[in-house]
């Protein structure tokens, strides 16, 4: 009898860990909390170099200061552009689930453009400043100004690379479920890059034209 | 048990993100980002009060995108998107208020050397 129960509990036993191993397998969603994980480190770096602007943000070294060199109309474009990109991910992630390869793969379209056109407007926006003189260089607000402002854009733009890797996934695989967690995974990389310009937007420029 | 954590698991996509989340989200910040652009660009208020606002504004804004757009509430991953964002958060707060608060109080300790060396 209590040899039974031994065996029952020892043949048991296994079956739980099993179904442990199952859960782990099907949950794949643990990629998803992974890489929330890397972006919660990414917005490490990023208040790094928040906190590094905020100290430096008023080290102009007799260079030029915010109001100066801003242009408010330009960030606001490219606040407009950043924030509708958001919405046109949304979009695509709405196709997804709704199984709609084309659609899905037009909103990624219309989102990496919008990318594109934020990346562009920035790179114009540093050449014009460069242009005037207000080069990294010339004062430690302008170094902390650029460090992040393109820390930034280089995150936008390998988002964007990785939103063309997706376009060519969609079109030789379509939606299967790997190509969904990478969707999912590149939303939240999308969004998370939103957030951080609002903060761009408003401690750096907004501030800034203020001070 | 494995049922609910599995629909957890499964319900950080699919459920939350529909069409009406993204649309709220999406106007409401509109409103916040043209308001404190607007603030800035006509100059209303005066600039203690209009910094105040944005900076509020701000808050609010990464607020709802956190809500509507990245889709963190106390469901998913088992709450766990929401712990690892809430620690960041005081991480955030304590590198970036902790910086700001210790250099202030050097550069005023430092002002002499400054003066002297502008002179």
């Amino acid at each position: 009898m209590a040899a039974d129960a031994l065996n029952d509990t020892q043949a048991r036993e296994p079956t739980f860990y099993l179904v442990e191993d199952e859960h782990h397998h099907e949950a794949g969603g643990s990629t998803l909390l992974g890489f929330w994980i890397y972006l919660m480190s990414d917005a490490l770096i990023f208040a790094t170099l928040f906190a590094t602007f905020g100290v430096l943000s008023t080290a102009y070294a007799g260079g030029p200061i915010p109001r100066e060199i801003f242009s408010l109309p330009l960030v606001a474009l490219n606040t407009a552009i950043l924030l509708v990109s958001s919405i046109t991910y949304g979009f695509a992630m709405i196709a997804m689930q709704e199984g709609r390869l084309g659609g899905t793969k037009l909103w990624l379209i219309v989102t990496g453009l919008l990318g594109a056109a934020f990346v562009g407007i920035e790179l114009f926006e540093f050449a014009e400043l460069i242009h005037e003189g207000a080069t990294p260089q010339r004062s430690a607000f302008l170094s902390a100004f650029f460090t992040l402002v393109a820390t930034h854009g280089l995150h936008v733009t390998f988002g964007i690379i990785w939103l063309v890797v997706m376009l060519f996934q969609l079109n030789q695989r379509g939606l299967h479920p790997e190509n969904q967690r990478r969707l999912q995974c590149l939303s939240m990389f999308w969004h998370f890059l939103d957030v951080v310009w609002i903060g761009v937007f408003t401690f750096v420029y907004l501030l800034g034209v203020l001070r | 048990m494995t049922d609910a954590t599995h629909d957890a698991a499964h319900g950080h996509g699919a459920p939350h993100a529909s069409r009406r989340t993204y649309v709220i989200g999406f106007l409401l910040s509109v409103v916040l980002t043209a308001v404190p652009f607007w603030l800035v660009m006509t100059a209303t208020l005066d600039a203690t009060t209009t910094g105040v606002l944005i900076v509020a504004a701000a808050i609010v804004q990464i607020l709802v995108h956190t809500v509507c757009f990245l889709h963190v509430n106390t469901q998913s991953e088992g709450g766990w998107t929401l712990m690892a964002y809430i620690f960041t958060a005081v991480l955030v707060l304590i590198v970036i208020a902790g910086s700001l608060w210790i250099m202030f109080h050097l550069n005023t300790n430092m002002m002499p050397m400054v003066d002297a060396r502008s002179s």
